[in-house]
């Protein structure tokens, strides 16, 4: 522990963040340029995430990590051990038990509270980076409130698809200013993101902070005739029955054989010790795992 | 120097700034929340407020303007000590401290540019009073209302409607800290 600074970061480089931070929620959805530094793990490993997140823990703090929803992932895992290991934070897979949540991907399915933080890991923050190369042209966009682009994109979804095919990393506006790309996160999650807690979004390699202070209007853009829809996969989990939450489907063998299960696994893991048992599953035990 | 000026700082720089700076996030995630900080005793007449916000977000990468009796050698040699930051004119702070008479005309302060809107200054109002009564706030951050005892209305109601460009405050009163960003619609 005495071998670090408290949350690995010298202190100058926090201040940093903290105004970079601080700035992102009086300006939300904006992307606020940052020094980002290297971090002991390669970009795409959620540098950016971790630098947020060690900007705002404190020692009394009780982290989550999650990829994709679970817990157990290698990503979740080696992030956890390193904020123990740097921090001396404790740490939890309950989504209730947790004031600090770092997430690659996911929304919890257990709705968050005011005293909870989730910080995202972002690969690209720029909505319209796939639509103008150009960082200038982009900020530029941004100035000028320019999103015909992304509506053209969204149109020529419906025109190749007859839907919208966007599925992940779905754009939304955010208190009608900023389009802003939340992250691959599922399209499911996306109405989550009007919540109670604070939203902080990190994105190491491209050295950009945002964020979305709590109860922020989020609106996913659609057409009047092609509304947005929170798609999932259209079944229940197969190990804890649920209907509500977003799936991943798992293929089990090389004859077509597939089952679907929660990907949020301390959401599954808390129905089946609350009895709840899928089409697949077996009752929970708790030393099963 | 006095030897004052060496004391005051944060006991144990990292914890103590990382609570200050949770207490900071929130109330400017929580516009019209009203949360305290601790940690520092800054020479008079800087609140303990103003003087742990200082601690925790400034260093020598951001100028600071002392307006009106905060700028005093104390106050100066105290920041040059703990926090190393230049002491600027208002036109090229990025944060600023005084009274709200003495912050005066608030054009001054940068508010950012169209590209980069986060170019823009802080600014701490130390207060008299801070308490949750008086203007009515509503924007992101706010469930439904909330109020707060700010020193006017017009002004804000005008930095509002600069966004995405404008200033964000923080109010202080001895220990105790709200936030007002840019966001926030304020009505009398």
């Amino acid at each position: 522990m005495s071998d670090y600074n408290f949350a690995y970061l010298d202190e100058q480089t926090k201040r940093m963040i903290r105004r970079a931070i601080l700035k992102g929620l009086a300006i939300p959805g904006y992307q606020v340029p940052f020094a980002s530094r290297e971090m002991p793990m390669p970009y795409g490993w959620g540098t950016g995430g971790v630098q947020v997140s060690a900007a705002t823990l404190t020692p009394d703090d009780t982290m989550k990590v999650i990829d994709q929803g679970a817990d157990d992932t290698t990503n979740a895992v080696s992030i956890r051990k390193f904020f123990e290991k740097t921090a001396g934070v404790a740490t939890t897979e309950e989504t209730a038990e947790a004031s600090v949540i770092q997430t690659r991907h996911r929304i919890p399915e257990e709705p968050l509270r005011e005293d909870q933080i989730l910080v995202y890991q972002v690969p690209i923050p720029e909505p319209l980076r796939f639509l103008e190369p150009s960082e200038v042209e982009t900020r530029k966009m941004h100035s000028l409130e320019e999103y015909g682009l992304m509506h053209v994109k969204l149109y020529e979804d419906i025109s190749r698809h007859g839907a919208i095919a966007t599925s992940y990393a779905y754009p939304v506006k955010v208190e009608g200013r900023y389009v802003m790309d939340p992250s691959p996160i599922p399209k499911f999650d996306n109405p989550k993101m009007e919540m109670a807690a604070i939203q902080l979004f990190g994105a190491g390699r491209e050295q950009r902070i945002y964020a979305v202070p709590p109860y922020t209007q989020v609106v996913s853009l659609d057409f009047d005739d092609y509304p947005f829809e929170a798609t999932k996969a259209d079944a229940a989990c197969d190990l804890c029955g649920a209907e509500d939450s977003y799936l991943d489907e798992v293929i089990m063998d090389d004859a077509g054989g597939r089952m679907f299960v929660c990907s949020d696994t301390d959401y599954c893991c808390s129905r089946r010790k609350a009895g709840f048992v899928g089409a697949k599953g077996t009752a929970f035990e708790e030393d099963a795992a | 120097m006095n030897a004052d000026v060496l004391k005051g700082g944060f006991a144990n720089a990292p914890v103590d700034s990382a609570h200050a700076f949770r207490v900071l996030m929130n109330v400017m995630a929580r516009p019209g929340t009203i949360e305290d900080l601790a940690g520092a005793v800054p020479p008079a007449p800087l609140s303990v407020a103003a003087g742990v916000l200082i601690l925790t977000l400034c260093d020598p990468e951001t100028p600071v303007a002392l307006c009106g009796a905060v700028d005093c050698a104390a106050v100066r040699d105290w920041i040059s000590f703990h926090v190393g930051a230049p002491v600027v004119a208002p036109e090229r702070a990025m944060f600023a401290v005084g009274r709200w008479d003495d912050l005066g005309v608030l054009d001054r302060f940068a508010i950012g540019t169209p590209e980069y809107p986060d170019r823009s200054a802080t600014l701490i109002v130390e207060m008299e009073t801070l308490e949750a009564k008086g203007a009515t706030l509503s924007g992101p951050g706010i469930k439904e209302t909330a109020t707060l005892s700010l020193p006017d209305v017009a002004v804000f109601q005008k930095n509002a409607m600069l966004f995405p460009l404008g200033l964000d405050f923080y109010f202080t009163e001895g220990s105790r800290v709200a936030a007002l960003p840019r966001t926030t619609k304020v009505v009398a």
